[in-house]
C-alpha cells in the first residue's frame, strides 16, 4: 500500500549561505497492507525525516512515495497538490509524534472525541469511544475533563496515540510514540497497534528500544548515516 | 474537485504606474519601480482555495497581505487581475439577487458597482484588525448587526433583533449588551462584535486581517478558538492574514508567504513552519519566538 522510490531529503540554509544539509539518501522500501515496517538506525540519520516526508511536513528532494489511496487511488505523496494532501490527512494517514500537539482549553476526553465526532458519530457515541481507549490506555478517570497542556509526559503521549487511533487511520505514522511510557504502558500500546494492524492498518514506526522494536516490526528497515 | 475561489494574476500599482511597473528588479528595488516611483502592493498573485479550508496570508509589515485582502474585499480595486468562485446555488442566501455568479467564468472584478456590494453582502464576511473599519461606532452593537441584515433585505425588526441575539450567543457576546454602543466595548469584545456581524449572513467566505493582533494573549487564545469552532460549524472557506505565525499555525491548513507584494512560497502551513524554502521563509520562521 506504501511504496517508497530512490526517497532522498537535503536541507538547503539560506542564512548559512546556502549551507546544504543532507536528510537522508536513497531510501527505498515497500510495505503491504495490515504489515509494520520498523525503522532503525543511528540518532541523526533521518528517521523521522522519512516520516515527515511521507506526511509531506517535509517536501522530499528527489524520490517517489506511492501510496495506495482510498479517496484518490494511486497516489504520488511526494508531488501530490496540498489541499488533496490535507483530504488524506484528514481521512487516511495518521501520525504520532514524541511530542503532544497540545490543544489548549479543550479537555483530554473532548480532545479524543474530536475525530470521531468531526466524522458525524453522534456526540455520546463518541465520549464512550474515548472513554473506553483512555480507560484501556490506563489514563485516570480524574483526567478526562482536565486540559492536557498540564499532563505528564507519559500522559500526553497516550492522549496523542489515543487521538490518532480512535477512528483507525489507514497508515499510521509513529515516530517514538512510546518514548516516555513505562513498560505496562508500552505492552498495552503495541497491543493496540496489533489489534488495527488487525483491522487492515498499515504501519511505519521509530523506536529507540531494541526490544519494542523487533515486537512492533514485521520487518525492519535499517538506515544508516551516508555521508 | 473545482477550487471555491481561484485569484489569477492580481496585481495592485498604488501611483500613476508605468509599463514598467510589472518587470521591477525587487532585488535592487523593494517593490518601488524606479522609473515612476509607484510601489507595487501585489505582484501577480495567483492561488486557489478549496470548499471549507483555511488558507494562511503570511508577511512582514508591507508584504502587500492586507492589500489582497481588501482586494478580495473589494475594498480597493485591482490594477489588473481576475477573481472566479465556484459556489453551488443551495448554499448561498439569497441566491436570486445574486445569480449573475452562477453564469460561467464571471470575473468578480469586472462587476459593476452594485453588483459587488451584493457579492460582498451575501458570500462574504471581514474582520478587520482595527474594529473602527468594521463596525460604526456610533451605532448599537444590535444594530451593527441589523443593518447587514437590512441591506440582505431581512426587513423584520422581530426577526432581526432575534437574529442579532442569535450570533451574540454563538459569538460569546453577553445578549443584554445588544444596546450599548460598541466604542465602549473591550478590543477583544469588539472583535466578537465584527465576527458576528461578518456572520450575520452566512457567508460562504470569512476573511481575517490579524483578527487577535493587539488583544492579550488569553483574549487572542478565546477569541482564536472562537474564530477555529465556527469555521468548523459553518463549513466556512478561510483566508487568515497575519504576521504572527502562531496564529496561522492554529487556523489554517495551507498558507502562502508573501515578500514585496509577491508570493515567494505557498505550501501546507506545517511544511512551510518546518521545512521552509524560501530565504524570506527561512528567516521568517527562524525569527518568531
Amino acid at each position: 500500500m506504501l511504496k517508497v522510490e530512490n526517497l532522498t531529503k537535503r536541507f538547503k540554509i539560506h542564512q548559512l549561505g546556502g549551507k546544504i544539509i543532507q536528510g537522508f539518501v536513497d531510501v527505498n522500501f515497500e510495505v503491504k497492507e495490515g504489515a509494520s515496517l520498523g525503522i532503525s538506525g543511528p540518532s541523526g540519520a533521518g528517521k523521522s525525516s522519512i516520516l515527515k516526508c511521507i506526511y509531506r511536513t517535509y517536501i522530499p528532494t528527489e524520490g517517489n512515495i506511492w501510496y495506495e489511496s482510498e479517496l484518490y487511488g494511486n497516489v504520488n505523496l511526494s508531488t501530490l497538490k496540498e489541499h488533496l494532501i490535507t483530504k488524506i490527512r484528514e481521512l487516511e494517514i495518521g501520525y504520532i509524534s514524541q511530542f503532544l500537539k497540545v490543544i489548549p482549553r479543550v479537555s483530554a476526553l473532548d480532545i479524543v472525541a474530536n475525530p470521531l465526532i468531526v466524522e458525524g458519530v453522534p456526540e455520546k457515541e463518541a465520549k464512550e469511544k474515548a472513554i473506553e481507549l483512555l480507560k484501556r490506555l490506563g489514563i485516570s478517570q480524574n483526567l478526562f475533563d482536565a486540559y492536557p497542556a498540564t499532563f505528564s509526559g507519559g500522559e500526553q503521549q497516550r492522549i496523542n496515540i489515543a487521538k490518532a487511533i480512535i477512528k483507525a487511520p489507514r497508515l499510521l505514522l509513529l515516530d517514538e510514540p512510546t518514548a516516555s511510557l513505562d513498560s505496562k504502558a508500552t505492552e498495552i500500546v503495541l497491543t493496540l497497534f496489533k489489534e488495527l494492524r488487525e483491522k487492515g492498518c498499515t504501519m511505519i514506526g521509530i523506536f529507540h528500544d531494541k526490544e519494542i522494536l523487533k515486537k512492533f516490526s514485521d520487518e525492519i528497515y535499517y538506515l544508516n548515516i551516508d555521508m | 474537485m473545482k477550487p471555491i475561489l481561484e485569484a489569477k494574476n492580481i496585481w495592485k500599482i498604488f501611483g500613476k504606474g508605468c509599463k514598467n511597473c510589472f518587470s521591477i528588479d525587487e532585488e535592487k528595488n523593494g517593490n518601488i519601480c524606479k522609473y515612476c516611483g509607484s510601489v507595487i502592493g501585489c505582484r501577480n498573485i495567483s492561488f486557489e482555495v478549496y470548499k471549507g479550508e483555511a488558507l494562511g496570508i503570511v508577511g512582514e509589515s508591507g508584504s502587500g497581505k492586507t492589500t489582497l485582502l481588501k482586494i478580495l474585499n473589494f475594498d480597493i480595486e485591482p490594477t489588473l487581475g481576475e477573481l472566479r468562485v465556484n459556489i453551488e446555488k443551495e448554499d448561498v442566501f439569497g441566491s436570486d439577487l445574486i445569480n449573475f455568479i452562477f453564469q460561467k467564468d464571471i470575473n468578480l472584478f469586472n462587476l459593476s458597482p452594485y453588483e459587488k456590494r451584493l457579492v460582498r453582502n451575501f458570500l462574504m464576511g471581514i474582520v478587520y484588525q482595527n474594529p473602527f473599519l468594521g463596525l460604526r461606532m456610533n451605532v448599537t452593537a444590535g444594530g451593527n448587526i441589523g443593518e447587514r441584515l437590512i441591506m440582505a433585505d431581512i426587513k423584520n425588526i422581530e426577526k432581526i433583533r432575534n437574529r442579532a441575539k442569535e450570533l451574540f450567543i454563538k459569538t460569546e457576546i453577553p445578549v443584554e449588551r445588544i444596546d450599548e454602543y460598541p466604542a465602549i466595548f473591550s478590543g477583544g469584545m469588539q472583535q466578537r462584535v465584527q465576527i458576528a456581524k461578518a456572520l450575520s449572513i452566512k457567508p460562504i467566505f470569512l476573511f481575517l486581517d490579524e483578527p487577535t493582533t493587539g488583544l492579550d494573549l488569553s483574549v487572542q487564545a478565546r477569541v482564536l478558538d472562537l474564530i477555529k469552532n465556527l469555521q468548523k460549524e459553518m463549513q466556512l472557506t478561510m483566508i487568515v492574514v497575519s504576521h504572527d505565525l502562531g496564529i496561522i499555525k492554529h487556523l489554517t491548513t495551507r498558507s502562502i508567504v508573501m515578500k514585496d507584494g509577491k508570493i515567494v512560497e505557498a505550501g501546507l502551513t506545517d511544511q512551510i513552519l518546518e521545512d521552509p524554502q524560501h530565504e524570506f521563509t527561512q528567516v521568517l520562521v527562524n525569527s518568531s519566538l
